[in-house]
């Protein structure tokens, strides 16, 4: 694989039915980055399924061409090539029929492995996975719960640790607390192992959430916006885009933004340590622009919010005030910021880094603030792009 | 007849109880029931017709034979249907599928004794073997449909999984889809098995012996005693072919389904 190539290519891909007008996949131009989360999203019938499925020709192209790691895969033995790529699918289709070891080592055993690596790949992805090899790997599905089958789905797909893999709607099957936590789960696997992904799903907020990169598929698989979740959140390509996200796009924007990567400054709340006397407080309040002082302990954890009253019936600061009841981690998003405000006496968030130390808050200026930066960026990027097209260098 | 069923889901200790006292039970049934037949012609005094029909060498000879006569069948009729049914659910033979079925019902309407006769007389003079091939015509229709609900009750998500995954069609169809369709196609056999048993005794009007002979010679002499023993022996036997069946579809069932 040479430099700059990407780990899949797909090349003018089409997929025809007999007896049918229009193509089901109406040749997709797509390159698909290694180590990235790529998500197909469509609403259902644009083909993304089929287009998925002609990657690792379950369906095989009517024409166009396929590309894996340079390598053209189009009309190589498709039996062989399916076992380069992980394949997950809703269904997940564990065999009932084997324990939990002998599913995740199917591929394995096809490449012939000796029994020895395999018992020992299949405790490591048990690991991985989250579930304790001596409990489960001789377990049947369907001594499993469903979240539990979906990680052994997720883990016999790796099992042979192919480059890529194919996801259709992994977690469509679950409720929803338990996608949630499969997701999370899942990209925090995918920070270590950086699989190159194809997954599809019709859900935009999981798009949002998964994706490296999203392409947006219209009828026919046709690509409406390929782009990371970021521009395509602040400048959808066209109607068809804006339609699909749906409204609220500024509430999932702010879901994508953590309080770490906003430019404007955290603003500073003034503060007072536990071992001030309470005169110094008051002398410090009243010089603060704002109505509470925000007590830190030694480590400077944030305690309680202090104001003028509190300090008149207490001698000591460590009781005044009422309780910070939450803060919130500097890797949260915004939208979790917004929550956090809205609930809280004083409509501030208060931010903590891991240790548990104010480092800041977080108000609803802030996140007005963030939103208009977002905005200008996208519109200075939608005139350079005006720009660039009018005078093609 | 042909019809598929399960057993009642009936879960924990109480599963396991019904399923001791079925093994242990019916055959301790069937010696009660041909012990007090023992007993009974023991005590009767019996004529030399009825002394030429029923004796020991005879009763073993018809058990033999009707025996022979259900494995050959069995045999022929797995030989025939399972492969018919794999090949019929295959997508490629779609087309053809539902003229195979019709024909495969027809068989099991035509009468089993008029089938015997024509097979007899057209086709294969020994009454064993036309009673082989004849029951095996009989017995391919629950076989097949056995064989064919099977394989179309697999989740397709599991044969999806499974091609996806690399495996060929041939190691899907033998390491997934044959052994998730054996529960039903057990259901199957055991049902072609028993029906086999219990219907070989026609064997006897074509000169096949079983014990269908006791039944004909008992009625052709007014001999119902012989006409008993032979109805008690063949009825042990097709409660005997149920009961084998029933304990290989508890243990040939594939673990985790």
């Amino acid at each position: 694989m040479t430099q700059g190539e990407p780990m899949i290519r797909l090349d003018e891909l089409t997929k025809r039915y007999p007896g049918q007008e229009a193509p089901a996949v109406d040749a997709v131009d797509l390159d698909i980055p290694e180590g990235e989360i790529v998500i197909l999203v469509g609403p259902s019938g644009c083909g993304k399924t089929t287009t998925l499925e002609m990657i690792n020709r379950l369906i095989e192209p009517t024409s166009g061409r396929i590309f894996l790691q340079g390598e053209d895969v189009t009309h190589v033995d498709a039996d062989q090539l399916r076992r380069r790529m992980g394949y997950v699918i809703q269904q997940i289709g564990l065999f009932p029929h084997q324990t939990i070891a002998q599913n995740i080592a199917t591929v394995p055993r096809m490449l012939d492995w000796d029994s020895t690596r395999i018992s020992n790949r299949v405790d490591e992805l048990l690991d991985l996975v989250g579930l304790d090899p001596e409990r489960y790997r001789d377990r049947f599905p369907k001594e499993m719960s469903g979240g539990q089958r979906q990680r052994v789905g997720v883990a016999r797909a790796m099992a042979a640790d192919p480059p890529v893999m194919l996801m259709d709607e992994p977690f469509g099957a679950t409720d929803p607390i338990t996608r949630e936590r499969l997701q999370n789960e899942f990209l925090h696997i995918q920070e270590d192992i950086r699989k190159t992904i194809v997954f599809v799903t019709h859900d935009i907020d999981e798009a949002i959430k998964m994706g490296d990169r999203i392409a947006i598929l219209q009828e026919g698989s046709r690509i409406a916006q390929y782009d990371t979740p970021e521009n395509i959140l602040s400048d959808p390509a066209d109607e068809f885009v804006e339609q699909f996200l749906g409204s609220g796009i500024v509430l999932k924007r702010l879901n994508l933004t953590r309080i770490t990567d906003i430019d404007v400054a955290v603003a500073e709340w003034p503060t007072v340590a536990v071992d001030t006397d309470v005169d110094a407080a008051r002398r410090a309040l009243r010089e603060a622009d704002q109505s509470h002082l925000l007590l830190l302990d030694g480590d400077r954890r944030p305690q309680r919010w202090i104001g003028m009253r509190d300090l008149e019936h207490h001698r000591e600061l460590s009781s005044a005030g009422t309780a910070v009841e939450a803060t919130i981690d500097q890797r949260a998003t915004l939208n979790d910021a917004l929550q956090e405000m809205l609930v809280s006496a004083n409509g501030v968030a208060v931010v903590v880094d891991r240790s548990g130390a104010y480092t800041g808050t977080v108000d609803l200026d802030t996140v007005t603030a963030a939103i208009r930066e977002m905005r200008t960026a996208a519109v200075q990027r939608d005139r350079a792009q005006v720009h660039s097209e009018r005078d093609p260098a | 007849m042909t019809a598929i069923t399960a057993d009642a889901p009936i879960s924990g200790t109480g599963r396991r109880v019904m399923r001791l006292a079925r093994y242990i039970g019916v055959p301790l049934f069937v010696v009660a029931v041909c012990t007090a037949m023992y007993v009974y012609v023991q005590g009767q005094e019996l004529d030399s017709i009825e002394g030429r029909i029923i004796n020991a060498p005879n009763i073993q000879g018809a058990a033999v034979e009707q025996i022979q006569i259900s494995l050959w069948a069995t045999l022929l009729t797995l030989v025939v249907a399972v492969p018919l049914g794999i090949a019929l659910t295959r997508p490629w033979a779609r087309r053809v599928t539902p003229y195979i079925i019709a024909i495969a019902n027809a068989g099991q309407g035509i009468p089993a004794i008029g089938l015997l006769f024509i097979i007899y007389v057209l086709w294969v003079r020994n009454g064993a073997r036309a009673t082989i091939l004849g029951m095996a015509v009989y017995a391919v229709l629950p076989v097949l449909r056995g064989t064919m609900v099977g394989l179309q009750q697999v989740d397709a998500g599991v044969v999806k999984a499974a091609r996806g995954m690399g495996m060929s069609k041939r190691a899907v169809l033998g390491r997934v889809e044959m052994p998730l369709a054996v529960p039903i196609l057990l259901t199957g056999v055991r049902t072609a098995l028993v029906l086999t048993v219990a219907t070989s005794v026609l064997a006897a009007f074509i000169g096949g012996g079983t014990f269908g002979g006791f039944i004909t010679s008992g009625f052709a002499q007014s001999r119902p005693l012989a006409v008993a023993v032979g109805s008690v022996g063949a009825a042990a036997l097709a409660v005997m072919a149920d009961w084998i069946g029933g304990i290989a579809e508890d243990f040939l069932r594939p673990k985790g389904l």
